[in-house]
C-alpha cells in the first residue's frame, strides 16, 4: 500500500530545500547532494505509487487513490480539507516529472559550472556563486509541482501553482543580480534577467488572478472543491440551480470554466498571455528545460485534465467552453510557430515551439481528444526537456545563444548532436518518434470530430482546428530544421566560439542519452496496435464519464498518419532548402529576411510587447508597452489626487480651525473684550483653548473629548425624557 | 484560577512605572525586555489552555451577577466586578477566539520591538521604553476589555504614548510633530464620534448598560428597537472611529505621515496592533450590536474597501521612500480586512437561512481576522526590514539602493520572503486571510470582489518592481562595498516572524480554529436581525 505514503513524495524535496537553506547553503556539493537524494527518493516513491497504480488498471479513474487527513481551514461549519488523490493520469504524471526532473538535477551538476581562463590562460571550471541557491530553488520547485500532481483539492492545486510561479520568477532572475566578483554574468544580462522575472510573474498573476476568481465562484456554486466530491453530478447540477445567470447569456458552469482556464492562459503561455515564456529563457538552461517546458507550463494542461469535468458539463450545458480552448490552442499553435521562425536564440526558438506545442494539447482536449491531449503532455515534457538541455550543452559549448555563431558543431558534439537530433525529429513528429504517436493522434482526432457528435457547424470548426494545427505542423518542422541547420551544420560561422567548442562532460549528456531513450520509445506505450495509455486513462474516461476516443488502426489512421509525416517532411525539407542546401555564411543575414514587412513582423512577435507588455532589449534596457503606461499615468494621478485632494482637505481643516482660533482671539481681544467684560473672559477661555489645542497639548485634547461627550450627552438625555 | 487577563494587561504598566525608578540606560533596557516577556508568555499558555475552558468555568471571577454570566458563555478567562456601580460600569474582561490571537501577537510585537529598540534607541532611554510598555496597555485593554466604557478608556490610553515616541523620536527630516499631531487629532475625531455612539447605546438600552455582552443582538435587549436614525448614527459614531483607524480611504492620510515619522518599533507598533484596533471594533463592535444598520451599509462600507485596496496599492506604486511605501501597503491590505467585514454584514436575512451563505459569510470573518494577524507579522517584518536598511543606509530613497542581493544576502532572503509573503503568494501568510476574504466577497459582493481582486495584482507589481528590484537586484554599487549583513541581534528580531509566516501559511489551522470558534457566535448574533 505505497498510496498511503504519496504525501511523502512532494514532503522529500521540500526537506531537501528546507535542509539546503537552512543547513547546507555553504556547501556546494553537499547540497547538490541534498537536493539529488530528495529527487531520487521522491521518485521512488512515485513510481512505487505508479505501479500500484497500473496494476489497479483502469478501475483507478472510478476509485482513485485519495485521503485528505490534514485540516488546513475551517470556515463555519465546512472546512478545506488537503491530501492526495491520484487517477490514471496523475498516475502517469507521477512517472514523467520525478523522471524528468532527476535528469535535470544531474545535469546541473555539471551545467552550473562555470569555465573561466584565469591570468596565465589556463581553463579552470568553477561553481557558479549560488550553486546552492539554485539546487534550493529547484528542489522547491519539484516538491510543488509534485504537490501539484497530487493534489486533492483545487485550492491545494493553487497553492503549488502560486509557488511554483514563485520559484519560476526566482529561477528566471536568478542572474538578475551581480556581486562584484561575479565576472560570467554582465550588467546587460543583469538588466534582462530581472525585467523578465518581473515579467513573467506579473503577465501569469494576471492569469492567476482569473484563475482565483473561477475556484472561488467554483466553490460558491458546488460546495466543494475536493476533486472527489465535487464533480458528482448532483452536485455539479447546483451549479444551474442558481437562479441567476451571472451575464446575460452566460451560464455559471461556462463561466467557471473560462475563467479556471484563463489560468491555464497565463502558466500555459497561450495567447494573449504568451509574452512571458520567451523572454523566461533568461534563466539558466535547466531552468528553461524543468521549468519552461517539461513541467511547470504543463502545470497548466494539467489544469484543464483536471477540471475536464466542468469542461465538458459547461459544453453539455449549451455553453461553447470547450471551443473556446480548442480555439485558443490550435491559434496558439499555429501563431507561436510562426514566431518560432524569426528567433535567432537557440532557446527561444525552443521557447516558441513549446508555446505551440502546449497549443496542441489544449487544441486536443477541447475537441474532446482527451487521451492524445494527455499523452502528448508525458511525450512533449520528454522531448522538450531533451531538447533543451541539448541546446544547454551548445550554449556551455560555445559560450553563446546566438544560432547565426553557431555552424558545424555536429563535429565537434557528436552526442549532443545525435540527441537533439532525436529530440527534434520527435517534434517535428517523425514515425517511430514519441512525438509522432501523439501528436498524430491528436490531427487523427480533430479529423475523426474528436468527443464531440457531429452536429451542423461543427463540422467547419473541426475543419478549422484542423487547419490551423496541420499547418502549424508544417512551420514546427521548418522552424526546427532550421535551427538543426544553423547550428550543427554548415561551416561554423564564428570560428572562435568552434574551437572552444566540445563535447558536454558526461554528467551532462548522460541525461540526454536517458530522455532521448525515452524519446524513442515512449510512444509505443498509446500506440493503436496496443494502446495500454489509453486502457489505463482513457477507456473508462475520466472519473467514469465514459469512453472519450478509440485508438485504433483503421484505414483513415493510415492515411493521416502517412500525411502527418508528409507534411513534417515537406517543412524539413523546405527548411534543407532554405537553411542547408546552401548554409549561412558568417555575417550573412537569414535568408528568410527577405519576406520584408512579414518577416520584420514575425521577429517584432506582432509588436505585442510593445501593445500590452513589456519589451526587452538585448542590452538590458525594458520599454513598457502602451497598457502598462497607461497604468502608470493612472498611478501618477491618483499620486497628485492623494497629496493635493484627500490630504489637501485634511490639511485644510487644521487650517481653517487655526484660522478661526486666530480670528476668535482677535474678536476677543478687540471688540468684545472692550465692550464686555465678562462675556469676554469666557471667550477668552475659550479662544485660549482652541489656540492650545493646535499646539498638541495633550491633557487639553481629552478635556475637548470628555467635555463635548459630556455635553451631547446631555443632549441626548434630553431627547430621551421628553 | 490565574486572571490572565489583567495580569497581561496590567504587567506591563507595572513594568512602565518600575522603569521610571531604574537607575540607567543599560538596566532599563534589559529590565524592559525581560519584563515584556511575561505577558508573551502569559498570552502564550492562555491561548494554548483556552480551549479545555468550558462554560460554567469560563469566569475566573464574577461579581456582576447571573446575567453577565449568561452572556458571556462565548468567552473565557472572564473578569467582571461592579466599578462605578451608579451608571453601571463594570470591570469586565474576557476573551474570545477573535480576540485572543491579536492578544498574543500584541505581546508579541511589544517584546520584539523593545528588543530592537534597545539596540537602536539611545536618547532618552527612560522615556523611551517606559512609554513604549505604556502603549502596550493600552493596546491590550482594548482587545480585553467587554465593558465599552473600558474599551474606550483603553482606546485613548493607547493613543498618548504613540503621540509622543512620534514626536520625540521621529526622524527630524519626517516632520514628526505634525506627523504626530496629525495622527493624535485625526484618530481623537474619530474617538470623540466613538464616544457618542457609546452613550447613545448606554441610553438606549434597557436597563442601561455599557456592557458588550448585554448589547450583542439577541442578548437581554436590542438598544434600539426600529428607532433607524438613531441607531444609524450611534453605528456612524462607531464606524468613523474604527475607519479611521484601521485606516479606510478617505481617512488614511494620517496613516502615511505617521507611519513614516516613527521610529523603527513605532511604525512596527503602529502597522502591526494599533491598525488592528479598528478592525477587531469592525467584528467585535459593530456587527454583533448593530447587525441591521451593517447590512444595510455593507454595500457602501465594501464599495469603500475596495477603493482602499485598488487605490492604496496603486499610490504605493507611486512612491519613492521605501517607508512610505510599506506604510500605503497597509492601506491596501486593511482593505481587505474591511472588505470581509461588508461581506459578512452584507447577508441579508433569507441568505442566514442558508448554509452555503453562513458559511461563506463566516469564510469573510476568519479571513478578514486572519488578514489582521498576517499583516501584523508581515508589515511588522517589512518596518523592520526598513528600519534595518536606513541604519546602514541612512537613506530610504528606493533609488538610491541596487545589488544588495548579492552584497547583504541575508537581508536580501528575509526581504524576499517577506515582500512575498506581503504580496500575498500561498504557501505564506498573506494569502490564507486574502482568500477566505474573497471567497466571502463573491458571496455577496461579487462585483466588488470582482474589482478588488486586482489589488493583488497591483501588490504583486509594487513589491516586484519597487521594493524588491529596487534593493536587492541590480549590479553591486561601488558606494555600498562595505555595507554590512545582519547582525545577530538583527536576525534574532526578524526570525519569530519570519517562522510566523511559514507557519501560518502551510498550517493555518491552529489560528484559524480559534477565529472559527468566535466567527460562529458572531453569526448566530447576526442572524438576529
Amino acid at each position: 500500500m505505497v498510496q498511503n505514503y504519496t504525501l511523502f513524495i512532494p514532503a522529500l524535496p521540500f526537506l531537501a530545500f528546507a535542509i539546503i537553506v537552512l543547513l547546507t547553503r555553504k556547501s556546494n556539493r553537499l547540497s547538490a547532494l541534498v537536493a539529488i537524494t530528495g529527487v531520487v527518493a521522491a521518485l521512488v516513491l512515485s513510481y512505487g505509487v505508479f505501479v500500484e497504480a497500473l496494476s489497479e488498471g483502469a478501475e483507478l479513474s472510478l476509485n482513485p487513490f485519495y485521503g485528505a487527513p490534514i485540516v488546513w481551514a475551517p470556515y463555519g461549519g465546512m472546512s478545506f480539507n488537503f491530501g492526495w488523490y491520484v487517477d490514471p493520469i496523475g498516475a502517469a504524471m507521477l512517472f514523467m516529472v520525478p523522471t524528468v526532473c532527476l535528469m535535470i538535477f544531474i545535469y546541473s551538476t555539471a551545467y552550473m559550472r562555470h569555465s573561466h581562463v584565469d591570468e596565465h590562460g589556463h581553463h579552470h571550471n568553477e561553481d557558479d556563486p549560488r550553486y546552492a541557491r539554485f539546487f534550493a530553488y529547484i528542489s522547491l520547485f519539484t516538491a510543488m509541482m509534485l504537490l501539484l500532481v497530487i493534489s486533492s483539492n483545487l485550492l491545494e492545486f493553487f497553492i503549488a501553482w502560486e509557488i511554483m510561479g514563485f520559484c519560476s520568477y526566482a529561477l528566471i532572475g536568478f542572474w538578475s543580480f551581480r556581486g562584484r566578483k561575479e565576472h560570467h554574468i554582465d550588467d546587460a544580462q543583469v538588466g534582462r534577467a530581472r525585467a523578465a522575472s518581473i515579467k513573467a510573474f506579473l503577465t501569469t498573476r494576471v492569469g492567476d488572478v482569473l484563475l482565483m476568481t473561477g475556484i472561488i465562484l467554483l466553490l460558491l456554486t458546488v460546495g466543494t472543491l475536493d476533486f472527489t466530491k465535487m464533480y458528482d453530478p448532483q452536485v455539479m447540477n447546483n451549479m444551474l440551480s442558481a437562479t441567476t445567470q451571472p451575464l446575460p447569456g452566460v451560464e455559471w458552469p461556462v463561466l467557471i470554466a473560462l475563467l479556471i482556464f484563463c489560468g491555464t492562459i497565463g502558466k500555459s503561455a497561450q495567447f494573449p498571455l504568451h509574452i512571458w515564456l520567451p523572454d523566461a529563457m533568461e534563466g539558466p538552461t535547466p531552468v528553461s528545460a524543468l521549468i519552461h517546458a517539461a513541467t511547470m507550463v504543463s502545470a497548466g494542461i494539467f489544469l484543464v485534465i483536471r477540471t475536464y469535468p466542468l469542461l465538458t458539463f459547461a459544453q453539455e450545458t449549451g455553453g461553447a467552453a470547450m471551443q473556446v480552448v480548442a480555439i485558443v490552442g490550435a491559434f496558439t499553435a499555429l501563431f507561436a510557430a510562426t514566431m518560432g521562425l524569426a528567433q535567432n536564440d537557440i532557446k527561444r526558438v525552443l521557447a516558441y515551439s513549446t508555446i505551440s506545442q502546449l497549443g496542441y494539447m489544449l487544441a486536443a482536449l477541447g475537441i474532446g481528444a482527451f487521451v492524445a491531449g494527455s499523452f502528448h503532455l508525458i511525450t512533449h515534457a520528454f522531448f522538450k526537456a531533451l531538447l533543451f538541455l541539448g541546446a544547454g550543452a551548445v550554449i556551455h559549448a560555445v559560450g553563446t545563444n546566438d544560432m547565426f555563431k553557431m555552424g558545424g558543431l555536429w563535429r565537434k558534439m557528436p552526442i549532443t548532436f545525435v540527441t537533439f537530433f532525436i529530440g527534434a525529429f520527435a517534434l517535428m513528429g517523425f514515425f517511430p518518434l514519441s512525438g509522432f504517436w501523439s501528436k498524430d493522434e491528436i490531427l487523427l482526432e480533430a479529423l475523426r470530430g474528436g468527443y464531440f457528435p457531429h452536429e451542423g457547424g461543427q463540422d467547419i470548426f473541426l475543419q478549422v482546428i484542423y487547419l490551423m494545427l496541420a499547418v502549424g505542423a508544417f512551420i514546427t518542422a521548418l522552424y526546427t530544421g532550421r535551427q538543426i541547420f544553423l547550428t550543427f551544420f554548415g561551416k561554423p560561422r564564428d570560428p572562435e566560439a568552434y574551437e572552444q567548442a566540445h563535447e558536454a562532460p558526461a554528467a551532462m549528456w548522460a541525461p540526454l542519452a536517458v530522455l532521448a531513450t525515452f524519446t524513442v520509445f515512449l510512444g509505443f506505450w498509446n500506440s493503436p496496435f496496443a494502446p495500454a495509455f489509453f486502457h489505463f486513462v482513457g477507456e473508462t474516461g475520466f472519473m467514469g464519464m465514459g469512453p472519450f476516443e478509440h485508438v485504433e488502426f483503421d484505414q483513415i489512421a493510415l492515411s493521416n498518419a502517412f500525411l502527418s509525416v508528409g507534411i513534417a517532411l515537406s517543412g524539413f525539407i523546405a527548411a534543407w532548402a532554405i537553411y542547408g542546401f546552401r548554409s549561412v555564411k558568417a555575417g550573412q543575414s537569414d535568408p528568410l529576411a527577405h519576406l520584408g514587412i512579414i518577416w520584420k513582423m514575425l521577429s517584432s512577435k506582432y509588436w505585442l510587447d510593445e501593445l500590452y507588455g513589456y519589451k526587452i532589449n538585448l542590452d538590458g534596457t525594458a520599454k513598457p508597452g502602451l497598457l502598462i503606461r497607461l497604468v502608470g499615468l493612472v498611478m501618477r494621478f491618483l499620486w497628485w489626487f492623494e497629496r493635493a485632494i484627500v490630504d489637501g482637505l485634511v490639511n485644510l481643516a487644521g487650517w481653517f480651525t487655526r484660522l478661526l482660533a486666530r480670528l476668535w482671539g482677535w474678536v476677543d481681544s478687540h471688540i468684545v473684550d472692550g465692550l464686555v467684560n465678562a462675556t469676554g473672559s469666557v471667550t477668552g477661555e475659550i479662544a485660549g483653548w482652541w489656540r492650545t489645542m493646535q499646539t498638541g497639548n495633550v491633557q487639553n485634547y481629552a478635556l475637548v473629548a470628555v467635555a463635548g461627550a459630556m455635553a451631547l450627552a446631555i443632549l441626548f438625555l434630553l431627547r430621551s425624557f421628553t | 484560577m490565574i486572571p490572565y487577563l489583567s495580569l497581561i494587561t496590567f504587567i506591563p504598566l507595572l513594568g512602565a512605572i518600575i522603569v521610571l525608578f531604574l537607575p540607567n540606560d543599560k538596566i532599563i533596557k534589559q529590565f524592559a525586555i525581560v519584563w515584556s516577556i511575561i505577558p508573551l508568555i502569559l498570552a502564550t499558555v492562555a491561548w494554548a489552555t483556552m480551549s479545555t475552558w468550558q462554560p460554567p468555568y469560563n469566569f475566573v471571577y464574577n461579581y456582576c451577577g447571573p446575567a453577565i454570566d449568561v452572556a458571556s458563555a462565548s468567552y473565557t478567562f472572564g473578569e467582571c466586578a461592579p466599578w462605578i456601580p451608579v451608571i453601571g460600569i463594570q470591570y469586565h474582561l474576557g476573551a474570545d477566539g477573535l480576540s485572543m490571537p491579536l492578544i498574543w501577537l500584541t505581546t508579541l510585537l511589544t517584546t520584539l520591538g523593545l528588543f530592537y529598540s534597545a539596540k537602536v534607541i539611545n536618547t532618552r532611554v527612560k522615556e523611551f521604553f517606559a512609554l513604549f510598555l505604556l502603549l502596550a496597555v493600552g493596546m491590550l485593554g482594548v482587545f480585553v476589555s467587554l465593558d465599552l466604557f473600558l474599551f474606550y478608556l483603553f482606546w485613548e490610553i493607547g493613543l498618548v504614548p504613540m503621540y509622543f515616541l512620534i514626536g520625540i523620536w521621529g526622524h527630524d527630516t519626517d516632520r514628526p510633530q505634525y506627523a504626530a499631531i496629525k495622527f493624535f487629532m485625526y484618530t481623537l475625531a474619530g474617538s470623540v464620534f466613538m464616544l457618542l455612539g457609546i452613550i447613545a447605546l448606554y441610553l438606549y438600552s434597557t436597563p442601561n448598560t455599557f456592557d458588550m455582552t448585554l448589547l450583542a443582538a439577541g442578548q437581554s435587549n436590542m438598544p434600539f428597537g426600529k428607532d433607524v436614525l438613531i441607531s444609524s448614527l450611534a453605528f456612524l459614531g462607531f464606524f468613523l472611529a474604527f475607519s479611521i483607524k484601521m485606516p479606510l480611504f478617505p481617512f488614511h492620510t494620517w496613516l502615511p505621515d505617521a507611519h513614516t515619522a516613527a521610529p523603527t518599533a513605532g511604525s512596527v507598533i503602529l502597522a502591526g496592533i494599533l491598525l488592528k484596533l479598528g478592525g477587531y471594533g469592525f467584528f467585535r463592535v459593530l456587527l454583533p450590536i448593530f447587525p441591521q444598520v451593517s447590512q444595510q451599509w455593507a454595500f457602501w462600507i465594501g464599495v469603500l474597501a475596495v477603493i482602499s485596496i485598488v487605490y492604496g496599492s496603486l499610490v504605493a506604486m507611486a512612491q519613492t521612500d521605501f517607508k512610505r511605501l510599506v506604510a500605503y501597503s497597509s492601506v491596501g491590505h486593511m482593505g481587505f480586512v474591511v472588505l470581509g467585514f461588508a461581506a459578512a454584514a452584507a447577508l441579508t436575512a433569507e441568505q442566514m437561512t442558508n448554509q452555503n451563505y453562513i458559511n461563506s459569510g463566516a469564510a469573510a470573518i476568519n479571513g478578514a481576522v486572519l488578514a489582521m494577524i498576517s499583516h501584523g507579522v508581515i508589515t511588522g517584518g517589512l518596518f523592520f526590514l526598513v528600519g534595518m536598511l536606513y541604519e546602514r543606509t541612512h537613506t530610504r530613497e528606493l533609488s538610491q539602493f541596487g545589488g544588495f542581493g548579492a552584497q547583504i544576502p541575508v537581508y536580501g532572503a528575509l526581504l524576499l520572503l517577506t515582500a512575498f509573503a506581503s504580496l500575498g503568494l500561498p504557501g505564506l501568510a498573506g494569502f490564507v486571510g486574502e482568500f477566505m476574504v474573497m471567497q466571502g466577497a463573491y458571496s455577496t459582493l461579487t462585483i466588488l470582489a470582482f474589482i478588488g481582486v486586482w489589488g493583488i495584482v497591483f501588490t504583486a507589481a509594487y513589491f516586484l518592481w519597487k521594493v524588491i528590484q529596487r534593493i536587492l537586484l541590480g549590479s553591486a554599487d561601488e558606494r555600498w562595498v562595505k555595507l554590512p549583513d545582519l547582525k545577530g541581534y538583527e536576525i534574532l528580531t526578524l526570525a519569530p516572524l519570519a517562522v510566523l509566516m511559514f507557519v501560518i501559511g502551510i498550517f493555518p489551522n491552529w489560528i484559524l480554529d480559534s477565529i472559527n470558534t468566535a466567527t460562529i457566535v458572531i453569526l448566530e448574533y447576526m442572524k438576529q436581525i
